[in-house]
């Protein structure tokens, strides 16, 4: 993985620095509130419900052994003993004091690591595809693209007073589990007629209140314009994006009012202005970073693992688990293994000092040191020999860890909504628990099938709502909460945003209601193949429509 | 309607309200409650000193009733931040009860 050359260190121990001083300033009334805010910001420090809350960055959602475990020292010293893996692959910790913060990010830059863009009109922490450099599919790993941006883009001073925030995200693989067409810009790498290797680029897609899906701007982007290319989409919104109104000030607006393809001309037309600005990537330099994500030495083995099997006779929580958690690897005999942080009835997300400190111990025994989170708030050890499943499934087991529900309806996304978000308007970590209990992990889960549910507790969509299979978003209606169901949304390639069912249900109703879609689902799939974002695509929503809401009307009286 | 105010303690984040006499404290059941608007006003005037000591940030005014003595939030979101997260009720101020 990347490792910090001199300049990185400096600049991040620079940082720490001038965030020091200036927390120092503010606790001693030299700095005003107002003053200090936008320091904090910038610095991921936000002041949530309870307390304040620090957002610590994961480029590209990759960490080491060394650099997880800091993290769990951070929880037990100086929080409650946990902390939350987020929709964006950044850790939040809920209660730190911000007298210890400069301390805090003092211990994370020992780690290489920090809060730098977390927060703020900046182009904020890069996110990429959490199976990189191990998945079967994949073209090529985006990660030292991503490095290369995140390298371009910090601190980048022509772009730290945006409009907006602004969101990067890149995949390797045609099938996209980075949600690129949701993001402000999003990247896919793709080869063209010739064998080369470029980026499908996106542009104008996000959440939020105002969900729209990215445009292709680009089919095919040359890896070495992919800084200029950026930079350019960048200038154009930095200086014709709104300003007036921070609800309209994303560049997903920018292209809505100015028109797709005004907007692709303008791009094009700043690209090729500013092709003299030496930001055409070198071979070497892209070779050099490429360098640090080389794969791991992994040894031959056989496709089958017979640890594996005989394991899988004896045992059905196992068989569940290494069948539901560990995808293809691109090298036989290995898997990609997904440490779902749903456990049953548990908190998305949430992870203990102590389970961090377990994933960091496999990831250096099996795992090669790396550990992935993923934008779906697991963690992931990317590179694991599939003869080495059963010694660490005993260990995830013994620390409850092993709950065999990745991709089921169980491993919901949810944001912190109002038990912790000063922002939310309706709870969403609760109601993600009441229907991880109603359909668990077992037989029906397992026969429901792959089913993304995403849950928001406001309409800034953290919970990445609209592109839930079954979306839920909660809001405030006359002071109680309401819940709003959207069908069909989906993050990957063939991304669609949800379409609402109708009016809301109460916190009570919530989870019958999504117990009424999915047993829909159930009753008019062709087959069980047939999963329920491909049933909602051919049925539509009248099936589901009449369900939820003519389900008190007819058949019991 | 009855309000209390509360804010949040610059040095560490956690909620206070206000009590009687001026103190913050970081129990609801110990703040002032105020009975009207004009009550609200003048404390809200009275508390800037503390947000220019830079002792406390995030002043504001929410809506509480009393029953029987027990004072209780309006609203949820004012609750959740009287006691504390609903998924972890060992965390936050319900831990003290």
């Amino acid at each position: 993985m990347y490792r910090y050359d001199e300049f990185d260190a400096a600049f991040v121990a620079d940082r720490l620095n001038q965030f020091s001083d200036q927390v120092a300033r503010r606790l001693s009334g030299e700095l005003t509130e107002e003053q200090f805010r936008i320091h904090r910001l910038m610095n991921g420090v936000y002041l949530q419900l309870h307390a304040y809350m620090l957002r610590i960055a994961i480029p590209y959602g990759t960490l080491s052994s060394r650099q997880m475990r800091k993290l769990a020292h951070i929880a037990r010293r100086y929080d409650k003993g946990f902390g939350h893996f987020t929709t964006r692959q950044n850790i939040q910790f809920n209660w730190p004091a911000l007298k210890d913060i400069p301390e805090i990010l003092g211990e994370l830059a020992s780690v290489e690591m920090h809060a730098i863009q977390t927060s703020g009109n900046c182009i904020r922490n890069v996110t990429a595809d959490h199976f990189a450099g191990a998945s079967a599919d994949e073209i090529e790993d985006p990660r030292p693209y991503a490095e290369i941006l995140r390298q371009w883009s910090s601190i980048h001073p022509e772009f730290t007073y945006l409009p907006r925030k602004f969101k990067l995200a890149l995949s390797g693989s045609p099938h996209d589990r980075a949600a690129t067409q949701v993001h402000d810009i999003g990247y896919q790498l793709v080869k063209n007629a010739r064998g080369e290797t470029g980026f499908a680029v996106y542009v104008g897609g996000g959440l939020g209140r105002t969900p729209m899906v990215g445009h292709k701007i680009r089919d095919f982007l040359a890896v070495e314009d992919l800084l200029a290319y950026t930079q350019a989409i960048v200038r154009v919104y930095n200086l014709e994006g709104r300003r007036d109104n921070k609800y309209k000030a994303r560049i997903k607006i920018l292209v809505h009012e100015k028109g797709f393809e005004p907007m692709r001309e303008a791009v094009g037309a700043e690209f090729a202005a500013d092709k003299n600005d030496l930001l055409a990537l070198p071979q070497s330099e892209i070779d050099r970073i490429r360098a640090y994500f080389a794969p791991p030495a992994l040894k031959e083995r056989a496709a089958q693992s017979q640890a594996v099997e005989a394991r899988r006779a004896r045992d059905p929580a196992f068989a569940a688990f290494v069948d539901t958690n560990v995808s293809q690897h691109k090298h036989a005999g290995h898997g990609v293994l997904t440490i779902s942080l749903k456990p049953i009835g548990g908190i998305p997300g949430d992870a203990t000092a102590e389970q961090m400190d377990l994933v960091a111990d496999l990831a250096e025994r099996f795992g090669h040191d790396e550990i992935r989170v993923s934008h779906e708030q697991n963690l992931v050890l990317p590179h694991v020999a599939l003869d080495d499943l059963p010694a660490i499934y005993d260990a995830l087991k013994a620390d409850g860890l092993a709950t065999a529900n990745a991709g089921l309806i169980s491993d919901i996304i949810s944001c912190p909504g109002m038990d912790y978000c000063s922002l939310a308007t309706a709870r969403s970590i609760p109601v993600a628990q009441r229907i991880s209990e109603r359909f668990a992990d077992g037989p029906r889960a397992k026969d429901i099938g792959a089913l993304k549910i995403k849950i928001s507790g406001c309409i800034n969509a953290c919970g990445h709502h609209h592109v839930g299979h079954i979306g839920i978003l909660g809001l405030e209606r006359k002071g109680v909460e309401t819940y709003q169901l959207t069908l069909g949304g989906s993050g990957d390639e063939a991304c669609t945003l949800g379409d609402i069912t109708g009016p809301g249900f109460s916190y009570e109703d919530v989870v019958d209601a999504i117990e009424t879609v999915v047993d829909t689902y159930v009753g008019l799939r062709t087959d069980a193949q047939e999963d329920f974002l491909a049933a909602y695509r051919r049925v539509g929503m009248a099936p589901f429509k009449k369900a939820l809401y003519e389900r008190d009307s007819g058949a019991d009286i | 309607m009855s309000q209390v105010i509360s804010a949040n303690r610059l040095s560490d984040g956690i909620v206070l309200f206000r009590a009687k006499g001026g103190a913050w404290v970081e129990q609801l059941r110990d703040a002032e409650i105020l009975p009207d608007a004009a009550a609200v006003k003048a404390v809200l005037g009275l508390v800037e000193v503390d947000v220019k000591a830079n002792h406390v940030i995030e002043v504001a005014a929410f809506e509480v009733t009393v029953k029987d003595g027990h004072v209780e939030p309006v609203h949820l979101r004012d609750k959740i931040r009287a006691r504390g997260p609903t998924t972890h009720p060992l965390h936050g101020k319900q831990a003290a009860h």
